[in-house]
């Protein structure tokens, strides 16, 4: 029993569509909020998610198992970091030197009642690498190692990322200052 | 641990990174150590300001169409709603049975004449309506040969295979692809068989079975004529009959 070239496309075609609606599809939101976040337009988002499912779609016979939305979102990542790159916004985003202490800020700041738009702006003006690494823990909920696997850090990076991203947002809302630490 | 061994390892606290051993050994140092708990302090707090604040953007309704305008969708009937993923597994699994059970013959037949195939097809079905099937009712080979001059412009080899078991019923002149055709009708037991000869200039070619919507197709090109054969009947007595009708007409 034969199938032609035609039929067996077909079928295979059909499996694909129904895994990556299954699989791929329900994770559209994780991927607009991370492109929203990283592009910081509405129509760049868009424009970068459009573009993202069109190389999930096209990547997907390489999907073999593991988490599909670390997957998908590693892809609109990239893609986020492309049109970045395009629009010549990363050249204008400091040199955030990962390679720097991994201890958090000695001077702690502890916030109390954080205006919602205060917050969103001071997560705005996070450098990309900062930016995407709260997003991808605090609003998609991402594990250290999958934040790892979509930004393409080892883990120690990403937690010294979250831990001197926080530092940051907890200076630039903070609203009293902790004593000097030795 | 000291406060340089727990610096390190704070932020993994706040996320529940760390396994159970250090959790425990970083929870001991937070309770002496005030500059480290207020570290920790300062981190959750930011953590759960974030988390509570419902920042995560919410994608336009534009977004769905623009993302399924990415995906081929070639099996999708135009203008329906996109199916949920289980309904497209199970169309998946339909479409499968269909090509094993009944499609998967046709498969043999080459593409070019699938065409021709489904022209044949709904010829067979036309022919069984009442009044269409012959236009001489004849199981007199004599009589059906000679009706066919001056209809169409060649003349085909009419034989009665009666004693094989597949007695002539008749002809008519009918249409396929445009094509003016003679169309020989043979009976086995209750089920009829629609032979369609027509002049072709391809090479001689073996014969090539087909199932289509649960009719049988038999076709072969030889001495300069294309053959079809459809019927309800099984594929194999019908290959019989094709049997009888090259043998006949290489003669």
């Amino acid at each position: 029993m034969v199938l032609t070239e035609r039929e067996r496309f077909f079928l295979v075609d059909q499996n694909k569509l129904a895994r990556f609606e299954f699989l791929v599809m329900p994770h559209r939101k994780a991927a607009y909020n991370l492109a929203r976040w990283l592009t910081r337009n509405d129509h760049d988002a868009e424009d970068v998610v459009q573009e993202a499912f069109m190389r999930a779609f096209r990547f997907f016979d390489g999907f073999h198992g593991g988490d599909s939305k670390a997957w998908l979102l590693t892809i609109v990542r990239n893609s986020c970091h492309t049109w970045m790159q395009q629009n010549r916004k990363l050249a204008l985003e400091e040199n955030i030197g990962d390679y720097e202490s991994t201890a958090p800020s000695p001077e702690a700041v502890v916030i109390e009642n954080v205006d919602r738009e205060a917050l969103r702006r001071a997560i705005e003006e996070l450098p990309a690498e900062f930016r995407e690494a709260i997003v991808l823990r605090e609003l998609e909920g991402l594990s250290y190692k999958e934040i790892g696997a979509v930004t393409g850090v080892p883990v120690g990076t990403v937690m010294s990322r979250l831990a001197r991203a926080r530092g940051r947002l907890a200076r630039a809302l903070g609203e009293r200052k902790a004593g000097g630490l030795a | 641990m000291t406060c340089e061994d727990a610096r390190g390892l704070l932020t993994a606290y706040v996320d529940a990174e760390l396994d159970v051993a250090h959790s425990l050994e970083v929870e001991k140092h937070l309770e002496t150590c005030e500059a480290c708990a207020r570290i920790v302090e300062s981190q959750e707090k930011v953590r759960s300001a974030i988390q509570a604040s419902g920042l995560s953007y919410e994608p336009p309704a534009s977004l769905d169409a623009r993302i399924e305008s990415t995906i081929p969708r070639s099996a999708k009937p135009a203008g329906r709603p996109p199916m949920s993923w289980p309904w497209l597994a199970a169309a998946a699994a339909i479409l499968l049975a269909l090509v094993l059970l009944g499609r998967l013959p046709m498969s043999r037949v080459p593409a070019s004449d699938t065409l021709i195939a489904q022209e044949v097809l709904d010829s067979h079905l036309r022919s069984m309506m009442p009044g269409h099937l012959t236009d001489v009712e004849s199981s007199d080979q004599h009589t059906v040969k000679p009706w066919f001059d001056g209809k169409i412009d060649f003349a085909p080899s009419v034989v009665d295979f009666a004693a094989d078991g597949f007695p002539l019923a008749g002809g008519r002149v009918d249409s396929i692809s445009g094509r003016t055709v003679a169309a020989l009708v043979y009976r086995r037991n209750k089920h009829l068989i629609n032979v369609y000869i027509w002049a072709s200039s391809a090479p001689n070619s073996a014969p090539t079975s087909a199932a289509l919507q649960g009719y049988n197709l038999l076709h072969w090109t030889q001495g300069g004529f294309a053959w079809w054969m459809s019927s309800d009947l099984n594929a194999e007595e019908l290959a019989q009959l094709g049997t009888h009708l090259r043998e006949s007409a290489s003669k």
